[in-house]
């Protein structure tokens, strides 16, 4: 449930704010809940337009909905932001991937979408010596291009290979999501329609499709969807012995 | 007789002058679309920096996305059309950009990441 | 003490500008190829998005590594007081300068954007080791050539022994950084080890003393004196010696641990041309067999050239191993399974080198040549033989 309400950024006209917290005003001697959901909203951005750390991003990944040698979430990736191939893999950018898996013992087997899992404690950023690749207020792992120089230590970081290095000259990106050779991206979480109030592309690819593997929210809301299943059914972190705290959990491995 | 030469010409540059409409090269900027622009012309000239450096940094590092401070929005006015009425990119010396860049000779680095010209696939993300 | 005489480098004017243009064809051979690099991209070369850093990686570091360790000899003489070295402070001094910058040339010129380098050279992230190691390569330069212009400026001479002192924890501070480069990378099994910045300091010792020894011979004026020969000789044996220690423990520790029993495998015995350069390269030609040489039997300048010949080579393979063969190997997501993906994942991670890559890596050599020539000429910092030969008693 991560509607417009909910999301920084998201302006639904100053009038209407103003008589529904005149309304709330009234209420809200009665009761706490209005109260809490006027705090959040105020705080998750500040005067100015600045995103906060009252809102931390996250994803939760069903793999048990996830279906081998299915890419929409891949695919709507590549169309969001322009990625096209140039017939060189081992060089093209690759954002997100899908990760087929196989335990050797047991032979079960598992399917998923693996991404920038924007950690809390991300170790891209402690190693970019410039501090382009830097964390944001809510919890979104970025790459500022402006300053960065190329360097690649921050793929060599990474426990989970996220980033790509733009290794040629590109033409016609996209408005909302510019890049260029000799510098080095990853998943943003899709930040531009997030601080527009909506989903990532792959999130919307996947509930379009009926699949419904992926979910996204603010995961330092209790009341979210997210958090609430997070709360209800197990879900784990990728190398969570490094205990950097990503952003995206998964069920079902 | 020699000292009165370097006077002599430097009278007849300035006659000169007074007769041409001006004799230093201007750029010619095209008009871009709409009234006016976001900010008015004299702080574009000497702080339209402000904007694409400073506030970029907010953009990217706070999120703060204030709505007149879009590139794609000053592309989409300042685009000048090119052959069948398509904006040219930045490889065009008739870019909005490069009318005053390339008088100026100051070398840009914007558009080897951004798109240099309007993208009319995108969806309006304000 | 009576005090040293010095020279400029007495090679004939002709020989010394065909050896200059040489150096210089090889630097400019290597930028053209940076310049092709930057102006294509990286997709020209061998490097890509499993293996990230390649051959010029391994010759900057090598080269960085071996600048820290060539300094030693300076120190030697200055901090530690060893009479015998401090004749050869100058040219140790010159020669860290110019493997240095080499070094450096490379690095940067490698950057996907090199054009950014005044950022990379004024926006610290001060968390990052890589941060700390452009502030500290720079600023070794910096110490180095203040303790060089206080060796030569006669009124200065006091401040030699303090100057000795900060160029020494400067390097010391340097290495370190440059093995905790690797070292402090949680994500891949083959680093994440803090034995890895003694481990670079061993390294530096045995790499810089087998470059100068083989500079010093080559320009002295007549033999060098057996004594201090056998000094060095001897003195290099026990970094090598010192070197392979460190390898062993790192080596050893993995092993005993069942998650990094992975990573050894592939360097120790899968890993095809790594483990190649490993036993053969590192361990057996640039360990082994130059220990033998220069501890065991008497030592003539030809057993030492030997072996620092061996030396140098087994420390590429050895940088190589390290960095080539550290991202070769698989992230390991999935303990346990067997990961297939788009992007590479679970498979070993092959890398053939491009010829812009070896062009740019040898140029860096070059730059490091031309440097200590133009040094070595301009500037008088090669003790007299005489002075060598007293100092050797």
């Amino acid at each position: 449930m991560s509607g417009c309400e909910k999301a920084p950024g998201c302006d639904t006209g100053g009038s209407s704010r103003r008589s529904f917290m005149a309304g709330l005003i009234g209420a809200g001697v009665l009761s706490v809940a209005p109260g809490v959901t006027l705090y959040r909203f105020a705080e998750a951005k500040e005067a100015g337009g600045a995103v906060t750390s009252a809102v931390r991003w996250g994803m939760l990944i069903d793999t048990t909905k996830c279906e081998t040698g299915c890419t929409d979430c891949i695919t709507a990736c590549n169309d969001e932001h322009g990625l096209t191939s140039k017939g060189r893999p081992r060089t093209d950018a690759q954002w997100i991937r899908k990760i087929d898996a196989r335990d050797k013992k047991t032979g079960k087997q598992w399917s998923l979408p693996m991404m920038c899992q924007h950690c809390a404690e991300p170790p891209c950023v402690d190693v970019c010596p410039t501090g382009a690749s830097f964390k944001r207020a809510d919890g979104i792992v970025l790459v500022d291009k402006h300053i960065c120089i190329g360097c690649r230590y921050c793929m060599m970081a990474c426990p989970y290979k996220a980033r790509s290095f733009i290794h040629e000259d590109l033409e016609n990106q996209k408005s909302y999501s510019p890049r260029g050779k000799g510098v080095v991206e990853g998943c943003t979480l899709c930040v531009h329609r997030v601080d527009a109030g909506r989903r990532p592309a792959c999130v919307d690819a996947c509930r379009a499709a009926g699949h419904n593997a992926m979910m996204f929210g603010d995961i330092n809301d209790p009341d979210s969807e997210i958090s609430k299943r997070l709360s209800h059914f197990p879900a784990t972190a990728i190398r969570a012995d490094l205990g950097l705290d990503p952003g995206v959990r998964y069920q079902g491995i | 007789m020699i000292r009165g030469l370097p006077v002599l010409v430097v009278m007849t540059c300035l006659a000169g002058a007074a007769a041409a409409d001006t004799w230093v090269p201007v750029p010619f900027i095209p008009k871009g679309k709409g009234e006016a622009c976001v900010r008015d012309v004299a702080f574009m000239r000497t702080q339209h920096m402000e904007l694409l450096v400073h506030q970029r940094d907010a953009t990217v590092h706070r999120g703060v996305r204030p709505k007149d401070s879009r590139l794609p929005a000053c592309l989409e006015c300042h685009a000048v059309a090119g052959k069948a009425g398509k904006p040219v990119t930045y490889k065009d010396p008739k870019h909005f950009c490069r009318s005053c860049h390339d008088y100026a000779s100051v070398k840009i680095d914007c558009f080897s990441c951004h798109n240099s010209v309007p993208d009319p696939s995108e969806v309006a993300h304000q | 003490m009576k005090s040293i005489r010095y020279g400029t480098l007495a090679m004939g004017r002709r020989r010394f500008w065909a050896m200059l243009a040489g150096a210089a064809t090889i630097a400019g051979v290597g930028l053209l190829a940076a310049g092709s690099m930057e102006h294509q991209g990286h997709w020209i070369t061998g490097m890509d998005n499993q293996i990230v850093w390649g051959l010029p990686h391994v010759f900057a570091v090598f080269l960085i590594v071996a600048a820290s360790g060539a300094l030693n000899v300076a120190s030697m003489g200055s901090v530690f007081g060893r009479t015998a070295y401090k004749s050869l402070a100058r040219l140790s001094g010159l020669l860290t300068i110019a493997l240095l910058v080499g070094g450096l040339s490379v690095l940067v010129l490698d950057l996907g954007r090199p054009d950014r380098l005044i950022v990379a050279m004024t926006t610290y992230n001060f968390r990052s080791i890589f941060a700390w190691n452009i502030f500290l390569y720079t600023g070794l330069v910096i110490v180095v050539a203040v303790y060089l212009w206080v060796q030569m400026t006669h009124r200065l001479r006091r401040f030699q022994g303090a100057a000795g002192v900060v160029a020494l924890v400067w390097r010391l501070t340097l290495t370190t950084g440059t093995g905790l480069i690797f070292g402090m990378l949680v994500a891949r099994e083959a680093y994440d080890a803090a034995v890895m910045a003694p481990l670079f300091i061993a390294m530096s010792l045995a790499f810089g003393m087998a470059l100068f020894i083989p500079a010093l011979l080559a320009l002295q004026d007549g033999p060098l004196d057996d004594a201090l020969l056998s000094r060095m000789a001897r003195l290099l044996g026990i970094f090598v010696a010192a070197t392979l220690y460190f390898v062993a423990v790192q080596h050893l520790v993995n092993l005993y641990a069942a998650e990094h029993i992975g990573v050894e495998r592939f360097i120790l015995a899968d890993g095809g041309i790594i483990t190649g350069l490993f036993w053969v390269g590192q361990i057996l030609l640039g360990g082994i067999v130059p220990l033998v040489l220069l501890l065991v039997g008497t030592i003539t300048p030809l057993r030492v050239v030997i072996a620092c010949g061996l030396i140098v080579l087994g420390g590429f393979a050895q940088v190589y191993v390290i960095i080539i063969g550290g991202q070769a190997y698989p992230l390991e997501l999935f303990p346990g399974a067997v990961e297939t993906s788009s992007f590479f994942d679970g498979q070993i991670a092959s890398y053939r080198p491009s010829l812009h890559e070896l062009a740019l890596g040898i140029g860096g050599c070059g730059v490091a040549v031309l440097i200590a020539l133009i040094g070595l000429r301009a500037l008088p910092l090669l003790p007299a033989p005489a002075a060598l030969r007293e100092a050797a008693e």
